[in-house]
């Protein structure tokens, strides 16, 4: 339609080769980290047990987001917009355990 | 640009359809916002008969024409149709659908069949809502927030009320996926956020809180219908669950939704203003930002529907502070519209008295919510007719206002037809005072200790009732007046063909009154913003030869 | 998520950017609709801490974690079908996305099992044998039972959405040049891979 936007289809097709490696490297590792957390699940770290869960949990969407996804090679558009939506979500428990937290 | 209405309307080109389904299947942004038009004109009727009744019965004390449950229902779903069938689509879904590719220079939106599913889930989510009335087991009598526990326990049709309300809010996320996705994508080359109409902004911000809010809703509500059917114990008080928790989440979309429902209201203020006033808009990215300001605070916010559950007090400090802090960017809104009109030169035609009006009664409204966004206050005014007066200001006074004004600036553009302005002004005096002899005695009753939602009351509050009863009447005369003058318009055989009849500077004021299929024949180009009038007078000089 | 509009008048404006867009949205208001399953299990875990670590020791870890290295290998044949498509590799791409379908369906098998060995053992909301048990080992059934319910709803779902791109990928429909509806299906195909990733510690691995 305007020109911008057949310039950005252009860029679409032809915005980086494809290949099978990175992917299947991505996978080997969150293999690994899903092995990583079901085996320190039977240590007991007290408080920080859910937070070690939670951030391997963390760091295999971000494998997911980025590489999977393929935000990595999205706009900066793409990016701002998923900040927004975890943003929104991190909001809303933190204030609404500002209730539970100080019964 | 100009076309000399050489091009096939969009109300007369013939499509692959004919008849009804020329309309019902169409992809054309402006025949479904025509539909939401129509489709919500209707609801919004229904919402005020049930609201004549209601306010018929309060005449007097004790049962005047009918029983409490009755009352109780009639309540409820005057609530359900009015937010989600009337407030929450009217402005983004009618005039959003019609005017945001027209204003960003499009062709259509960005996903133009998804557009007519959305029209769709709201017709499936509307008839819903109003067979629930009919089935047996009665109308639903919990209030439009179907708070736990009474929710899980009553046996009125709540479990299709709830669906009802769930395909509703698909309708509303479809809606602002198809907006965020059209401005960021659809706009004509030149034009950037900055060159983009303050409606289009507000659409934006509306947009974003439609994704992110409503799920959040529809999962609350999905969980009440599986707690009805199975008795999962989430929310369930008698199996651990907290009711409390369900308001979180409940108010989590739901005070968000009252800013889905007020910005777009306030996009329409910033276009008729400076239009009206012939002068550019004071401060423009104050206000563009105050839009997105707006969509994140009120994020924030939610809680100070809950002041009287029991919440810590370190929830309820940051609860008030976040809602004062709120009011920030809606009071900069208020002061550039009004520093807009300064030194302008003001031409008082219907759009800008309902926009004046708009700014009136959406500041009452905007003080009063501060009034109860004080802790202390709150505990006082909680559940009270108080409440009631204050978003029916914020509601009714804001967006119906908001919605009214925008129907009569860009009635000419959507039907290529002129109403009657004296009329439409008597209209208008009509439903202003009528609204503020309704509305304003709600607040004092409210701070006597009025409740709200009661079905009889003592006799000290009668003289409130019974004016504020009056009021209805005077507020139902004007919008027949207004309905009325359209109705009329629509009728007569006389084409308008003025295509700049206020002399706006936005892109709907340079192509022919009821637009073509793709609105342009050239993509405009742009090369400044939106309210630059500089040469103002040259241009209604030139319309009127 | 076609942009194609049907207007007779043909202009067939295909933006690849914007339907991404659009699909990235519409995964926003999916993630958001679990965010707020998974507010509601913060507050219950926090309020019902020792009951959830008693209740989550009914579920069987190993089957989770089987599970999870299914979906995750889904998520990779899925990624995998885009690069080969890409690389014109149209039978290739075929066979990652049947495999992706057979691993979803394998997902499915597992939950089926494991919930009615569940409900076998009389587990389920409503059941005397739930109802006997504390209030959070209720609430922490009634959460397990919904979220991966809901779960399992998307899983379907997504093999439906995958279904339906393998067959336009025979047809033709999806190629080297076009290939943006398998892009967004493989999205969704992600993120039930993502909720999964959360779903798993937090029932299965508080013992």
């Amino acid at each position: 339609m305007s020109g911008e936007q057949s310039a950005s289809a252009e860029h679409n097709t032809v915005d980086h080769k494809p290949t099978y490696g990175i992917y299947i490297l991505v996978w080997l590792v969150l293999m690994t980290l899903t092995g990583v957390t079901v085996a320190v699940a039977g240590i007991n770290f007290g408080n920080l047990t859910v937070a070690t869960a939670l951030t391997i949990a963390c760091i295999k969407s971000y494998l997911v987001l980025t590489f999977f996804m393929h935000l990595k090679t999205e706009t900066a558009t793409f990016k701002i917009f998923v900040a927004v939506a975890v943003l929104f979500l991190l909001i809303s428990i933190s204030l609404l355990f500002s209730d539970y937290s100080f019964l | 640009m100009h076309n000399n209405g050489n091009s096939v309307s969009y109300l007369d080109y013939k499509g692959k359809h004919s008849g009804i389904f020329a309309w019902i299947l169409s992809t054309d942004h402006k025949r479904i916002g025509l539909l939401y038009l129509m489709s919500t004109l209707i609801f919004f009727a229904v919402g005020v008969t049930l609201a004549f009744f209601m306010r018929l019965e309060l005449i007097a004390p004790g049962r005047t024409i009918m029983d409490p449950q009755t009352y109780n229902s009639l309540f409820t779903l005057h609530g359900i149709i009015m937010i989600f069938l009337f407030v929450i689509p009217a402005l983004p879904a009618v005039f959003g659908n019609f005017f945001l590719p027209i204003l960003i220079g499009a062709k259509d939106v960005a996903f133009p069949r998804l557009n007519l599913l959305s029209w769709w889930l709201l017709v499936i989510g509307g008839l819903l809502a109003v067979i629930s009335v009919f089935l047996p087991g009665g109308p639903v009598d919990t209030g439009w927030t179907f708070y736990i526990p009474y929710s899980i326990r009553t046996n009125t049709n709540v479990m299709p009320a709830l669906i009802a309300a769930f395909i509703l809010g698909f309708s509303s996320i479809l809606t602002g996926l198809n907006f965020v996705v059209t401005i960021h994508r659809l706009h004509a080359p030149g034009m950037g956020f900055f060159r983009m109409p303050l409606f289009v902004w507000s659409l934006y911000a509306t947009a974003w809180v439609q994704i992110l809010a409503t799920p959040i809703v529809g999962i609350t509500l999905l969980l009440v219908v599986f707690e009805r059917a199975f008795g999962v114990g989430l929310f369930d008080p008698a199996l651990g669950g907290d009711p409390v928790l369900y308001q979180h989440l409940f108010w989590i979309y739901s005070h968000p939704a009252v800013y889905i429902m007020i910005l777009p209201a306030m996009g329409v203020i910033s276009e008729i203003i400076p239009v009206f006033a012939h002068r550019t808009i004071f401060g423009y990215k104050f206000i563009a930002f105050s839009s997105l300001a707006i969509a994140l605070f009120g994020s924030m916010v939610w809680a100070h529907h809950m002041f009287t559950v029991g919440m810590s007090e370190t929830a309820q400090v940051i609860f008030s502070l976040l809602t004062f802090l709120v009011a920030i960017p809606s009071a900069i809104k208020v002061f550039n519209w009004v520093a807009t009109l300064y030194k302008g030169s003001i031409q008082t035609d219907a759009p800008l008295l309902y926009a004046l009006g708009f700014i009136f009664l959406f500041s009452i409204g905007g003080f009063t919510g501060l009034i109860q966004g004080a802790l202390s206050v709150n505990m006082h005014i909680h559940d009270t007719s108080f409440i009631v007066a204050h978003f029916h200001y914020v509601m009714f006074g804001g967006t119906g206002f908001g919605i009214f004004a925008a129907l009569h600036y860009w009635f000419p553009k959507m039907f290529g037809k002129m109403y009657n302005m004296r009329t439409a002004k008597t209209g208008f005096w009509f439903l202003f005072v009528g609204f503020n002899t309704l509305y304003f005695p709600m607040f004092v009753m409210g701070w006597l200790g009025m409740p709200r939602r009661y079905f009889d009351y003592l006799p000290e509050f009668h003289i409130y009732h019974f004016i504020s009863t009056i009021g209805s009447w005077i507020l139902i005369t004007g919008l027949i007046i207004m309905f009325t003058n359209f109705i009329k318009a629509l009728r007569s055989k006389t084409t308008y063909t003025k295509i700049n009849p206020w002399g706006g500077e936005t892109l709907e004021w340079s192509i022919q009154n009821t637009p073509s299929l793709e609105n342009f024949e050239v993509i405009p180009t742009i090369t400044a913003g939106p309210y630059e009038y500089k040469d103002n007078d040259e241009i209604l000089v030139k319309e009127d030869n | 998520m076609s942009t194609i509009a049907e207007h007779t008048v043909e202009h067939v404006h295909r933006d690849d950017v914007g339907s991404r867009l659009g699909m990235w949205l519409f995964l926003f208001t999916e993630l958001v609709l679990f965010g707020g399953m998974f507010l509601v299990y913060a507050v219950y875990r926090y309020t019902y801490q020792a009951e959830f670590h008693v209740a989550a020791k009914e579920l069987n870890t190993s089957l989770g974690a089987l599970n999870t290295i299914i979906l995750l290998t889904s998520s990779l044949t899925i990624v995998l079908s885009i690069v080969a498509i890409r690389k014109k590799n149209k039978n290739l791409s075929v066979f990652f996305q049947i495999v992706t379908i057979v691993l979803a369906v394998g997902f499915l098998v597992n939950k089926y099992f494991e919930w009615n060995i569940k409900i076998h053992h009389g587990i389920f909301p409503g059941s005397e044998i739930l109802l006997g048990k504390g209030n959070g080992e209720v609430i922490f059934f009634g959460l397990y039972y919904v979220m991966t319910g809901l779960h399992a709803l998307h899983v379907m779902i997504g093999i439906l959405l995958i279904e339906v791109m393998t067959g336009y990928t025979i047809k033709g429909r999806i190629n080297e040049t076009n290939y943006v509806r398998l892009e967004s299906a493989g999205l969704y195909w992600h993120l039930v891979d993502l909720i999964w990733i959360f779903l798993f510690p937090l029932f299965y691995l508080i013992t």
